[in-house]
């Protein structure tokens, strides 16, 4: 029987479509001309102006905080919570648990933020870098919950019981047993989280205030204000960052990729 | 004892998750719906006491005007991706097992980059000196004078480049479990190729499919940072609305209320699916009984 050669004629037209827009912008910020239209020669001269722009590396530097500090607490917390949806899976609380981890997953990002702005708003909290962590956490929380929840679901337990058997206390068994064959999924689920928490823009920008600017609220006020092939040279430099993460990443377990991404 | 311990241990286990969702997640969004029927206050917080202004500015013809197009754009948005996910899915889901794992990566990798980037390249492609514009007017396909940027099909085109991979992907594993040899049963039986498409692999995939409009279609319609770069004034979608409402004039009540509007058009396609889906199940459980 003949196949029909149109599904991957179509899979090339998409890749292309994927890569094409990614490639412009990279080509872009090595030209020299101010404006984004016509080539005007090769230049590294937006790279060189990157380096003088305090905002971003400030920007920067906050990202890099928040994301550390989310990744930490949404690990505990989306840990905890795959235990307690693994071990007791079968009670009723935990089915509304799971409810609770899987509906933000659905929510429009930008419901999230505007309905956190409004609670901390009637709280009284001040708007800042507070805020966008807790924020940050709430939607980590779900992605890491799950993922670890996966690796929980194909996990021989009855090793867990060995060491208890041969002497192990509770805690020895979960430090020196299940942490270690966590571990990968523990690698994965926190590399999400911070990438989610590095990358995310609308909920950041809902309760950031005036104080406080991540990367993506920078980079957001760039496009709006037009400063364009700076933003093409900080970007090549975010792709290459973000390409060699997932190379990286790849070489440590070959189904990492597959779990996340925005 | 030992059941006093689980149950110890249960609760200790969920109770840091369970915590900080409802105190971050449950009581914000049912916060939303009080406070719509509070007043503005004018600086930009929340007023005492109750009022119906919030409803009465929700009637504004502009705001249903507003609601349609988001559901529209959305829904255009979702039948594209659904045409180019499908023959990708199933060619991602036919090729050999080397090839497979090399196009899911070519699929996702670039997913993996700023989705603000993403936006705003497609917002230098589409540009007035823009490449695709150059070309289009060199071949005589666009007039010089014509925008291809701040366009309601520019907000289409950049929905669907964003949301492409997630329909992609469960139509793909979907496509994975589905057993091919039906298909050949099919055409053996005398369907020709399209029709055996339509009538045995579709329905074999139906689960696949209904994920990928639904991760297209909700998202979509809470879209606000692609109509806010690519759209222009004269696109906006609710996110847009909501957003002004929080930056622009400070009426939190009143952006409160466009959630809420925006809560219901994102549960009705939900709870339309689960209720399919519960009458299907019953169908299937009752055709069981049914046998002798």
């Amino acid at each position: 029987m003949k196949r029909s050669r149109f599904p991957f004629v179509m899979t090339g037209v998409v890749l292309v479509f994927f890569y094409l827009p990614i490639l412009i912008l990279v080509l872009y910020s090595f030209n020299s001309s101010r404006f984004g239209g016509a080539w005007q020669g090769f230049s590294l001269k937006w790279y060189a102006r990157l380096f003088h722009e305090p905002a971003i590396w400030d920007a920067a530097r906050n990202t890099l905080f928040i994301a550390i500090l989310v990744t930490f607490f949404s690990l505990v917390l989306g840990t905890t919570s795959a235990l307690a949806l693994h071990r007791f899976s079968k009670s009723r609380l935990q089915r509304f648990h799971y409810t609770l981890i899987y509906t933000p997953l659905i929510v429009p990002d930008i419901l999230m933020g505007i309905s956190l702005l409004m609670a901390f708003v009637a709280a009284g909290v001040k708007l800042g870098m507070l805020t966008i962590i807790l924020a940050h956490v709430t939607f980590c929380v779900s992605y890491v919950a799950l993922v670890v929840l996966g690796r929980l679901q194909d996990f021989d337990f009855t090793i867990v019981e060995a060491a208890r058997d041969l002497g192990a206390s509770s805690w020895t068994a979960a430090r020196r047993v299940l942490l270690p064959m966590l571990a990968p999924g523990l690698a994965a689920a926190g590399l999400i989280a911070f990438t989610l928490s590095v990358d995310d823009f609308v909920i950041t920008f809902f309760v950031a205030g005036p104080g406080a600017t991540t990367l993506p609220i920078r980079v957001y006020s760039m496009i709006k204000h037009g400063a364009t092939p700076l933003i093409n040279a900080l970007s090549t430099l975010l792709l290459v960052l973000t390409f060699t993460t997932v190379f990286v990443s790849q070489r440590f377990s070959k189904t990492g990729a597959l779990e996340g991404g925005q | 004892m030992m059941r006093l311990r689980r149950r110890g241990q249960e609760v200790l286990l969920t109770f840091p998750s369970f915590l900080w969702l409802a105190l971050f997640f449950l009581v914000p969004t049912a916060l939303v719906f009080v406070l719509a029927f509070r007043p503005a206050d004018p600086f930009g917080g929340i007023g005492r006491g109750w009022t119906l202004a919030t409803l009465r500015a929700l009637a504004d013809p502009q705001y249903l005007a507003i609601a349609w197009r988001t559901l529209w754009v959305s829904l255009v948005a979702t039948v594209i991706c659904m045409l180019l996910a499908l023959p990708t899915g199933y060619a991602v889901a036919r090729a050999s097992l080397r090839r497979r794992n090399l196009l899911l990566m070519l699929i996702i990798v670039p997913f993996w980059t700023s989705f603000l980037i993403r936006v705003f390249a497609w917002k230098s492609i589409l540009h007035p000196e823009g490449m695709i514009k150059r070309i289009l007017v060199w071949f005589g396909l666009v007039d010089a004078n014509a925008s291809l940027l701040y366009h309601t099909g520019a907000v289409i085109l950049v929905t669907v480049y964003t949301f492409l991979p997630f329909a992609i992907l469960p139509i793909y594993a979907a496509a994975e479990k589905f057993d091919f040899r039906l298909i050949e049963a099919a055409r053996d039986l005398g369907a020709r190729p399209f029709e055996s498409f339509r009538r045995v692999f579709l329905p074999g995939i139906r689960q696949g499919l209904v994920t990928a409009v639904l991760v297209v279609f909700i998202p979509a319609l809470g879209s606000y940072v692609i109509p806010d770069i690519v759209g222009g004034p004269g696109n906006e979608l609710l996110g847009n609305k909501i957003a002004q409402r929080v930056f622009v004039d400070r009426n939190l009540p009143l952006a409160g209320g466009l959630s809420i509007v925006l809560i219901l058009a994102v549960l009705t396609p939900l709870l339309a699916v689960l209720a399919l889906q519960r009458q299907a199940a019953r169908a299937v459980a009752g055709a069981g009984e049914e046998k002798p």
